[in-house]
């Protein structure tokens, strides 16, 4: 019949604004800036620097491999390695970044950084409202402003920056050991045969 | 449409060279960049004679980002965050080809886990294109924004998953070489069944709201024909190909990632009109269900990427691969040609939009001018695929 | 007068009053000026009202808030709207002719306006009884359709002209079954005078009214008067003179600023003023739908059912997509005007016959040719639902 099809279509649309008042699966506006979108875990933003302790500067993961400038797609890192060598966590002297910029009005968020670096020392942000007037300057992000703790990053990240702690502490703790049977006494290296058959 | 109207024999291949000798007052107008259809930055030159199109020529590059000639400056891995871009509302099917091409360059092996997985992203990703696409075309209608409101609301649903997994709604980023970037977090598969038990419903909806639509079908049906002869030289694949008939879906032609163990069907049109296409989107969103359903059901344990893979210092044998699949317009190709180094020598996409949009203006000639909108939405371009 | 009675007439009971305060030689002026002035005010209030309700309600039907920041709910809209089209600048085209470009606008509200003279808006509440109220209603109503051609032709744009031209040609086409089917009504009212016509509704059966809308007659006329409405007043799905944004711009394009609030104010008091008419033909005017309700004013009732009406447009603007032109002709032309004579012969059938029989005659005289011009209408397109076949 004619005009069925039409009514059909009136009926649901009734429908749709009859539920809007009623259930929170059909209004699903949230209203923003008063409401927001619950976090999920695995979003991305931009990159931010880890740093362990207390002191931003001198608990910095990131020891200015240089591998997530090379890495970049849009190369929006700019990293210039020091010359000196500071002790990082397990107390090996490192070198660290003199200057870490991330420009992130370049930065396209693929994560490409965090996932080719070896020292889990950046990782991504969850922060989005970063607007700012300062068109030049105020996008181009400094390791200060990018140094965040890793309370932070357990904070934002639970499930990931666990499993990393997990890594990290099984890492330091060979690295340890490592070094604690390094320093201890070697036994006297007087019977050849049998002691390098051990060591070996 | 009426092509004897046209003083033309119904099987030419294309009508063109009757028109363009044609006389009369003709006028011509630009549908210019700025379009409120929403299909990106497209002109179109239009000369119509009193309300019927009798030339149509489409202009496009307004979009172009030099995406081939970057991926031959940046490293494999690095394309991957660029291709996400081309087809942007389909950011993970991208992926797919892409890595597909250079999984054949390099030879690596895909564990099954990472394949399923593959397939179910594949799946939601065409669901959602799919959705939109079919509220565009309706939006194009002058249905004032009601069906794509309700498209946009389960679209929601599924970027919220792409979000929780990848980390990104739209830009997913997510294929690796060798498989998946991540694992799949808690939770997550719970939330997909939740969302699959729902989406029959909405479609159920969907349909109702639009199918039997007096108006509709008297705006879409007999507009934009295509025959299938036409469509199978211009080379147009995905669903603008299955309306008019012709069987060629990728998925059952080329059997790639275990797309052989579902059970799904292949819709397929006969008249090649605006209506068909749209139909033929709605069916396939409900195909993809089912697959989606069984995929879970066969979700098997087991790593996600190819121990092979390396990340960094990637440098294929020196060769040559063609990668595609069916993405959700079209078959996507992607075509590397290797010389050992860490750059790809030359990088070329086949993107499906840009050979659909080939044969627009014979789809459009002898329509009224508005229906060129229309069948504008029905091709369902991206301007980021058109233009690269 | 009981109470119920002075709350339905208190409208008049103040303008008498206030005319008794007058000096006698003042009195008609005064007469005149106190029936305009609040007609002039409440429309126009009515229509602020209208557009909040409507960016509202579509955005409810499209499962979104409407506008809620400016005021409470959003209330304070139009205030805004309206400070911004006062604000804007007035370009008017530098080859125009400025004469004509400037009167469309005025034009147009002037006869909208005109229009509502005859309105019974409560008992004894028209501006004026006109015993030919109707007629005049009709004949000022298609003179708003020359402000439409001024407004297309002062613009020298070939697009504005082409709109123009499209929307007369949709105007004139759907007058022939918005009167036709108006004729309905007033055959059986037998009276031209809208008061009259609903004093005749206003009876009571047990307690269901006698509202013409409730007979199988009267059911298909106010469809098809509703539908000639839609398209007279240019709104959704017949809305392709204005809404043809993607190609061809609207008769309106070269006006900005507060010409441009005067032509929607004109579309949409329009709107009002066609609902209001046919509230009056078929809906029972101010009378109540139920003999027990009859305790509420007859003005409250009408502007009940002018909000349902008005509430009833935005809904189906919300649902449907647009006809295109030749169609919108088509079916006005191929379908309406036979429907419109069907229903002229079917309220014949209902006046001459009498008891049970009358509803099956008529009823059946409208069904039969509907179904058989529907499925004509479909057919002749090769409109069908499509059975799609899957492969292998």
């Amino acid at each position: 019949m004619l005009g069925g099809g039409i009514l059909k279509g009136l009926a649901v649309t009734a429908r749709n604004v009859v539920e809007g008042f009623v259930s929170k699966e059909r209004l699903t506006t949230v209203q923003y800036p008063e409401e927001r979108v619950p976090q999920v875990e695995a979003t991305r933003d931009f990159p931010f620097l880890v740093f362990d302790g207390e002191d931003p500067m001198a608990g910095l993961r990131c020891v200015a491999c240089q591998i997530c400038e090379k890495e970049c797609p849009p190369k929006c890192i700019y990293i210039d390695k020091s010359s000196d060598k500071k002790p990082d966590a397990t107390g090996k002297p490192q070198f660290y970044p003199a200057r870490f910029d991330i420009d992130i009005s370049v930065c396209m968020s693929c994560q490409i950084c965090v996932e080719v670096c070896p020292f889990e020392a950046i990782k991504m942000d969850v922060e989005f409202e970063l607007s700012t007037n300062d068109r030049f300057g105020g996008l181009l992000y400094d390791k200060h402003k990018l140094a965040k703790s890793n309370e932070y990053y357990n904070h934002v990240h639970p499930t990931e920056a666990a499993a990393v702690d997990t890594k990290l502490a099984v890492e330091r703790a060979k690295a340890a050991a490592r070094a604690a049977a390094a320093t201890q006494p070697k036994p006297a290296a007087v019977s050849p045969a049998p002691e390098s058959g051990a060591q070996a | 449409m009426n092509t004897e109207l046209l003083g033309v024999p119904p099987d030419t291949i294309t009508r063109r060279e009757v028109i363009y000798d044609q006389e009369g007052e003709t006028l011509e107008i630009s549908m210019g960049p700025h379009h409120p259809s929403t299909h990106g930055v497209f002109r179109m030159d239009v000369r119509l004679e009193g309300e019927r199109i009798v030339r149509l020529k489409p202009v496009i590059g307004y979009l172009h980002r030099n995406h081939e000639k970057i991926a031959e400056g940046t490293t494999y891995l690095g394309s991957i965050p660029y291709t996400d871009r081309l087809d942007y509302f389909c950011s993970l099917t991208n992926n797919w080809a892409y890595c597909m091409a250079v999984e054949q360059l390099a030879g690596f092996e895909v564990p099954d886990r990472a394949q399923y997985l593959r397939v179910i992203l594949s799946e939601l990703t065409r669901l959602q294109n799919h959705a939109s696409a079919v509220g565009f075309l309706v939006q194009d209608m002058g249905a004032s924004g009601t069906p794509i409101m309700y498209a946009f609301r389960e679209r929601e649903k599924i970027l919220d998953l792409f979000e929780a997994l990848t980390g990104s709604r739209m830009m997913c980023n997510y294929m690796r070489f060798g498989g998946c970037r991540v694992d799949l977090p808690a939770g997550w598969i719970d939330q997909l069944k939740a969302l699959m038990k729902t989406l029959p419903a909405f479609l159920e909806e969907f349909e109702k709201l639009l199918v039997s639509n007096e108006i509709l079908m008297a705006r879409t049906q007999g507009v934009g024909v295509l025959s299938a002869k036409l469509a199978v030289n211009a080379g147009v694949t995905g669903p603008m190909l299955r309306a008019t008939g012709v069987n060629y879906d990728l998925r059952k032609v080329d059997g790639y990632g275990f797309y052989p163990r579902f059970e799904f069907k292949v819709p397929l049109g006969e008249h090649g009109d605006v209506y068909d296409r749209y139909m033929i989107r709605v069916l396939e969103m409900r195909e993809s269900v089912k697959i989606l359903n069984q995929a879970i059901e066969q979700l098997p344990e087991g790593p996600i990427i190819d121990p092979k893979a390396k990340l960094r210092g990637f440098r294929p044998k020196p060769g040559e691969s063609y990668g595609r699949l069916e993405a959700p317009k079209g078959e996507l190709g992607f075509y590397l040609i290797s010389d050992g180094s860490p750059n790809p020598y030359r990088y070329r996409v086949r993107p499906p939009s840009f050979v659909n949009l080939t044969i627009l203006e014979d789809m459009c000639l002898g329509a009224n001018i508005a229906d060129a909108v229309i069948i504008l939405g029905s091709v369902d371009i991206v301007l980021g695929e058109v233009d690269r | 007068m009981s109470s119920i009675q002075i709350a339905d007439q208190i409208f008049v009971l103040l303008k008498h009053w206030l005319v008794g305060r007058v000096p006698v030689s003042l009195q008609p002026v005064v007469g005149i000026l106190i029936t305009v002035i609040p007609i002039i005010c409440v429309f126009p209030a009515l229509f602020a009202i209208t557009t909040i309700l409507e960016r509202k309600g579509l955005g409810r039907i499209q499962n979104r808030y409407g506008p809620n920041r400016t005021g409470p709910f959003g209330i304070l809209q139009p205030l805004a709207d309206g400070v911004k089209a006062l604000t804007k600048e007035d370009i008017i085209p530098a080859n125009a002719d400025k004469v004509v470009h400037f009167f469309a606008p005025v034009v147009l509200v002037m006869l909208v306006f005109l229009a509502y003279a005859v309105l019974p808006m409560g008992r004894n509440m028209a501006a004026v009884d006109l015993d030919c109220g109707v007629l005049f209603f009709f004949a000022i109503g298609s003179g708003t359709e020359v402000a439409v051609f001024m407004a297309g032709w002062s613009s020298r744009n070939k697009y504005a002209l082409l709109g123009a031209m499209r929307a007369i040609a949709q105007m004139i086409s759907y007058e022939i079954p918005l009167i036709l089917s108006a004729v309905a009504a007033i055959m059986i009212a037998g009276t031209l005078n809208l008061q009259q016509i609903v004093t005749q509704q206003a009876g009571y059966s047990g307690i269901f009214p006698h509202w013409y809308v409730f007979t199988p007659w009267g059911f298909a006329a106010f469809l098809l008067f509703i539908i000639s409405a839609t398209a007279e007043s240019n709104r959704s799905p017949f809305d392709l003179p204005e809404g043809e944004s993607e190609i061809i711009a609207g008769y309106y394009i070269e006006y900005s600023g507060f010409k441009f609030a005067l032509f929607f104010l004109g579309e949409y008091l329009g709107m009002f003023s066609i609902s209001a008419i046919a509230i009056t033909l078929f809906l029972g005017g101010w009378a109540a739908p139920f003999s027990f309700l009859t305790w509420v004013p007859s003005w409250l009732w009408f502007f009940a059912k002018l909000v349902t009406m008005i509430l009833c447009f935005i809904w189906v603007r919300g649902t449907l997509p647009r006809l295109r032109q030749d169609q919108l002709m088509n079916f006005a032309w191929k379908f309406m005007l036979p429907m419109a004579l069907v229903v002229l012969t079917s309220a014949a059938c209902w006046r001459y016959t009498e008891g049970w029989q009358r509803w099956a005659i008529s009823f059946l005289v409208v069904i039969i040719p509907y179904s058989w011009l529907g499925h004509g209408m479909m057919s002749n397109r090769k409109l069908e639902q499509r059975k799609y076949r899957f492969a292998e």
